[in-house]
C-alpha cells in the first residue's frame, strides 16, 4: 500500500532532489487500545510516505482510525493505546522507539500539531501571545525580546493586523477562526518539518474555513513544511492535498495522488464516499419545475419578523414565504439568525415584532397553550437527535410521545395497539425496522438516531417539518442516506420542509428555494438554481466561493457510470 | 445510490448498561457488602428486635447493674441493670424511624420548593431561594435545636426539626435538576411534539431528577441519624425510659471513666451505620456517573 510514485508538490519541488528523502514514512503501522485487559486493534497495517512539502489528507468517517494514526505519529496516544506493530520513521529516525524525553524534544520543534477544536485548545486564563511564546521558550535560545518579536512576526504571518494588541488578548476575546490562527502560529513557530492538522476547520464557518485553509496552503508554500491533514470532509481533502489516503475501519483502503484517486477510485468504499458528496447527489435532477403547483399555496408566511435578545437583534426584519410541498432552505453562517428564525416558526421563541402565519393562523400572538393544536401540523427535527431524546426512553417511548401528548382522556400505562401500529408505521417510514422500537437510542448509530427523530416527527402525520441542521452531525455517507430519505418522504407524503443549514452544497442538493441570511438579514432569496448560478449579493458570492470540494462538484465520467 | 438506502447501517455493538443487582455488585466489593450488611442488620433490629435479643430493654435488675460485657450481657448492663445490647437493638427503631421521618420531611418540603423555584423561575424563584439562603446561613444544628424547642421535646418533633432544616439542601438540588431538565433539548422536543406542562413534569422532569435525589437521600439519612442522636443526647429527642442511641450515649456519660462500654457500644453502632450509609450513597453516585 506504499505509494510508489508520489506526485511532487509543484511549486515546492527542490531542484536538487531527484529522489527526495521522505519526511515521514509509516510502514505497517498497527495501533490498539487496551480496554479491561483485552487489546483491541483500531488501526491495521497502515503504510504511507510523505515527501517534503507534500500534503497528505487522511479522510474517513468517525471511528475510521484517522485521528489515532495522527496521534501515533505524534506519540500522543492515550494511556491505554499502544503501537502494536510497524514503524514510523521521521527523517530516518524510528519514532516508535523514542523515550518520553525524546518525544518532548521532537514535538513542537520538528512536528507541530494543529488540534481539532480551537475553542478548547487554548488556556483560557493566559494571553495568546504568551502561549505561542511557550513553544519558542522550549525549543529555541531566543531571549525575551527576540521571542516577542518572533511572536509578532508569526501573528502577522497568520494574517492578524494589529499584532501587538492580538498578542495581549485572551482566547475568549477571539473568534473561533482567530483562535485557530493562533494555534497554527504556535504549530509553525519553530518551523517544523511536519505539521499534523487534525480536523483543523471542522467547527468553523465555511468562509472562515476557507481563510484558515488558504493560510495553511500559503505557509506551506513558503516554508516547504509537509502536512498531514486529517479530515472527514472529502471536499477539503480534494481541494487541499497532493496525496489522499482513505481510511475505513482502521485500514487505509486506498492511497495515492489526490487527482488520480478522485478521477479513478480503485476501492469500492472510496467510490461510495465520492458518491455521497452532496454536490454529487442527483436529487436536483429529479426535481422537475412542475412538481410545485403553478398556483403555490402558502403554508408559512413571515412578514418583517424581528427577534431581539436584549437590545441585540438576532433576526432583523425578514420576510419570506414557504409554499406547500417545497423545500425552503435558510442558509447562513453561525450567528446569522437562521436558527432563531426556526425557533420562532416552531413557537419556541416569541417574535419581538412582525407577523408569522402558519397554515393560515397568526402564531405571533399565541400563548404556548394556544399553539399546541398547531404542533400536530408542524414538527421540528434537531441537529443532535440524541440530546432530544429523554435519556430514560427507549425508541418506542420517544416515537410514541407526540401521540401521547395529543391523546385526550385517561392515560394508561399499557401500550395501546393503535399506538404500537402508528409507531411501527413511523419507524418504517423513516427506513428503520419496526423491531428497533425496543432498543435504546444509545445502542444506535448517529444516522439511526436521526431516523428515530424523523419517525417521531412523522408519527402525527404533520404537514410541515422544520429541520434544524439535521445532517451536520453525521458522517457524509450517512448524511447522504438521510437526505435521500427526506427526499422520498417529501415525495410520498407531500411534506413541506423548512431546512436550516450552514452547508451550501447540501442546500443546493435538496432545496427548491433558498434564503441566504447574514447578521439577521436575508441578503438574497429565490429559486436555488438562480441563487447559486447567478448570485446577486456579494456575500452570497463569498459563501459560494468558500464551498470546499469545488474539484468534486463536476462528477468525472466514471462517477456518472455508477 | 438507492443501494445505499437498502443496506441498513450495522447496529452498533454497544450493549445496554449492565443492570447489576445491588447484591451482585456487593459480591464484587467487600466494603459495599459490609455496608449493606450493617444497614440490613440494623433495619432488622428496628423491625424485629425480638429475634436478636431475649432481654427486655426496659427491665430493671438492681442486682445486675454496671456489669461488664459477658456471654449473658454482650454489651454489659447500665446503672439500672438493663441490658445495653438489648437497648441498642431496640433503640434502632427510634433512631431509624426518626431519621426516615426527617429525610421524608426534607424530601417532601425540599422537592416542592425546589420544583416551584426551578419550573416557574422569576419572582417565585427569587422568593424561594432567598428563603433557602436564610435557612442555610443559620448553623443547621442550632436551627434544629430552636425548632425542637418551638415544637416541643420528643423523637418525632426532633425528626420534623431535622427534616425542615435539611430540606434546604434538597430544595437546592431539585431546583438545579429541574433547571437542567428545563433547558435540555429533550424537554424542548417534548414541547414541540405537543406535550403539556403537566406531561413534561410528570414524564421528563421528575423521573430524571430521581437518581441524584436518591444519592442525596442516603447521605442525608446518615446525617439525620447523627443529628437525631445528638438531639436525644441533649435530652431534646427521645425521652426516658425509651432506648435511643443518642440517649444511651448520654446515659453512659457519667460512667465513661470506669464503665466505658456504656458509651462505647452505642457510639460504635452510630458510627458504623453512618459510615455504611455514606459508603452506599457514594457507590450510588459513582455508579450513576460511570
Amino acid at each position: 500500500m506504499t505509494i510508489t510514485a508520489p506526485r511532487p508538490h509543484p511549486e515546492e519541488q527542490p531542484s536538487s532532489a531527484e529522489a527526495p528523502e521522505p519526511v515521514l514514512e509509516v510502514e505497517g503501522l498497527s495501533v490498539g487500545y487496551r480496554v479491561r485487559r483485552t487489546l483491541s486493534p483500531v488501526v491495521h497495517d497502515v503504510s504511507f510516505r510523505v515527501l517534503p512539502g507534500q500534503v497528505l489528507a487522511l479522510v474517513g468517517e468517525s471511528g475510521s482510525g484517522k485521528t489515532t494514526t495522527g496521534h501515533a505519529v505524534l506519540g500522543l496516544l492515550p494511556e491505554n493505546g499502544e503501537v502494536l506493530d510497524g514503524s514510523i520513521r521521521f527523517r530516518g529516525q524510528d519514532l516508535t522507539e523514542l523515550s518520553a524525553r525524546g518525544w518532548r524534544d521532537l514535538r513542537g520543534r520538528a512536528i507541530g500539531l494543529v488540534p481539532q477544536d480551537p475553542t478548547v485548545s487554548l488556556d483560557p486564563v493566559r494571553r495568546v501571545g504568551v502561549q505561542v511564546e511557550d513553544v519558542l521558550r522550549l525549543h529555541t535560545d531566543l531571549d525575551a525580546d527576540a521571542r516577542r518579536a518572533r511572536v509578532h512576526e508569526l501573528f502577522e504571518l497568520v494574517g492578524f493586523d494589529d499584532v501587538e494588541r492580538r498578542a495581549r488578548q485572551y482566547p475568549h476575546e477571539l473568534s473561533g477562526g482567530m483562535r485557530q490562527r493562533v494555534l497554527i502560529a504556535s504549530a509553525i513557530a519553530v518551523e517544523p518539518d511536519l505539521v499534523i492538522a487534525d480536523e483543523p476547520t471542522s467547527g468553523l464557518d465555511a468562509t472562515v474555513q476557507k481563510q484558515v485553509l488558504d493560510l495553511m496552503d500559503d505557509l506551506r508554500a513558503r516554508s516547504g513544511t509537509s502536512t498531514i491533514l486529517i479530515t472527514h470532509d472529502l471536499g477539503v481533502a480534494a481541494d487541499r492535498s497532493d496525496l489522499v489516503g482513505v481510511m475505513r475501519q482502521g485500514r487505509l483502503v486506498e492511497v495515492g495522488p489526490t487527482a488520480q484517486v478522485l478521477a479513478d477510485p480503485q476501492h469500492e468504499y472510496t467510490r461510495q464516499l465520492l458518491a455521497s458528496v452532496p454536490a454529487r447527489l442527483e436529487l436536483v435532477r429529479d426535481r422537475p419545475a412542475g412538481r410545485v403547483p403553478r398556483e403555490p399555496e402558502v403554508v408559512v408566511q413571515v412578514t418583517d419578523l424581528v427577534k431581539e435578545y436584549g437590545e441585540v437583534p438576532a433576526v432583523d426584519g425578514i420576510s419570506l414565504e414557504v409554499h406547500r410541498g417545497e423545500t425552503f432552505s435558510i442558509v447562513g453562517e453561525s450567528g446569522s439568525g437562521k436558527s432563531t428564525t426556526a425557533r420562532v416558526l416552531s413557537g419556541l421563541t416569541e417574535a419581538t415584532s412582525g407577523r408569522v402565519r402558519l397554515l393560515g393562523t397568526d402564531i405571533t400572538s399565541l400563548t404556548r397553550k394556544e399553539f399546541r393544536p398547531l404542533r400536530r401540523d408542524l414538527q421540528l427535527v434537531y441537529q443532535n437527535p440524541y440530546a432530544s431524546f429523554d435519556p430514560r426512553f427507549d425508541v418506542y417511548d420517544v416515537v410514541e410521545e407526540p401521540l401521547r401528548s395529543f391523546r385526550s382522556g385517561r392515560r394508561s400505562l399499557r401500550r395501546r395497539p393503535e399506538d404500537v401500529a402508528a409507531v411501527r408505521r413511523a419507524l418504517e417510514a423513516a427506513a428503520l425496522p419496526a423491531s428497533y422500537a425496543d432498543r435504546h437510542p444509545r445502542e444506535l448509530s448517529g444516522g439511526q438516531r436521526q431516523r428515530v427523530a424523523l419517525a417521531r416527527a412523522l408519527v402525527l402525520e404533520p404537514q410541515v417539518l422544520v429541520l434544524d441542521e439535521p445532517i451536520s452531525a453525521l458522517d457524509v455517507s450517512v448524511a447522504a442516506q438521510i437526505l435521500e430519505l427526506l427526499d422520498s418522504l417529501q415525495r410520498d407524503l407531500g411534506l413541506t420542509y423548512v431546512f436550516i443549514s450552514h452547508d451550501l452544497s447540501v442546500v443546493r442538493a435538496i432545496s427548491d428555494r433558498v434564503a441566504v441570511m447574514q447578521q439577521g438579514w436575508i441578503v438574497e432569496q429565490g429559486p436555488v438554481a438562480r441563487v447559486f448560478e447567478d448570485p446577486q449579493d456579494p456575500y452570497t458570492e463569498r459563501l459560494l466561493g468558500a464551498i470546499a470540494g469545488q474539484r468534486l462538484a463536476t462528477p468525472s465520467t466514471r462517477a456518472g457510470a455508477r | 445510490m438507492s443501494a445505499l438506502l437498502q443496506t441498513p447501517e450495522a447496529p452498533l455493538a454497544v450493549p445496554g448498561r449492565e443492570r447489576t443487582s445491588l447484591v451482585r455488585a456487593a459480591a464484587r466489593n467487600w466494603a459495599l457488602a459490609l455496608s449493606v450488611a450493617v444497614v440490613g442488620v440494623v433495619l432488622l433490629w428496628a423491625v424485629v428486635p425480638g429475634l436478636f435479643t431475649g432481654h427486655d430493654p426496659l427491665a430493671v435488675d438492681p442486682r445486675a447493674k454496671l456489669l461488664p460485657p459477658s456471654g449473658e450481657h454482650w454489651f454489659g448492663t447500665d446503672q439500672l441493670g438493663r441490658d445495653v445490647y438489648s437497648r441498642v437493638v431496640h433503640g434502632a427503631r427510634a433512631s431509624l424511624i426518626g431519621s426516615a421521618v426527617a429525610v421524608g420531611v426534607a424530601v417532601l418540603v425540599g422537592s416542592l420548593l425546589g420544583a416551584l423555584a426551578g419550573w416557574f423561575g422569576g419572582f417565585v424563584d427569587s422568593v424561594v431561594m432567598r428563603l433557602i439562603d436564610v435557612v442555610l446561613s443559620i448553623p443547621g444544628f442550632l436551627l434544629a435545636i430552636t425548632l425542637v424547642v418551638l415544637l416541643g421535646f420528643g423523637i418525632f418533633q426532633a425528626a420534623i426539626a431535622v427534616g425542615l432544616t435539611s430540606s434546604a439542601t434538597f430544595a437546592r438540588l431539585i431546583r438545579s435538576e429541574v433547571l437542567r431538565a428545563r433547558a435540555s433539548t429533550y424537554v424542548e422536543a417534548a414541547i414541540t411534539s405537543g406535550a403539556s406542562t403537566s406531561d413534561i413534569l410528570r414524564r421528563h422532569v421528575v423521573p430524571n431528577s430521581l437518581a441524584p435525589t436518591l444519592s442525596l437521600i442516603t447521605v442525608q439519612f446518615g446525617t439525620a441519624i447523627i443529628w437525631i442522636a445528638s438531639l436525644s443526647f441533649l435530652g431534646l429527642g427521645a425521652q426516658p425510659p425509651d432506648p435511643e442511641w443518642g440517649r444511651l450515649v448520654a446515659e453512659g456519660r457519667s460512667y465513661i471513666a470506669t464503665r466505658g462500654w456504656l458509651t462505647l457500644w452505642p457510639c460504635v453502632t452510630i458510627v458504623a451505620v453512618v459510615l455504611s450509609t455514606n459508603h452506599i450513597s457514594h457507590r450510588i453516585t459513582s455508579r450513576r456517573h460511570a
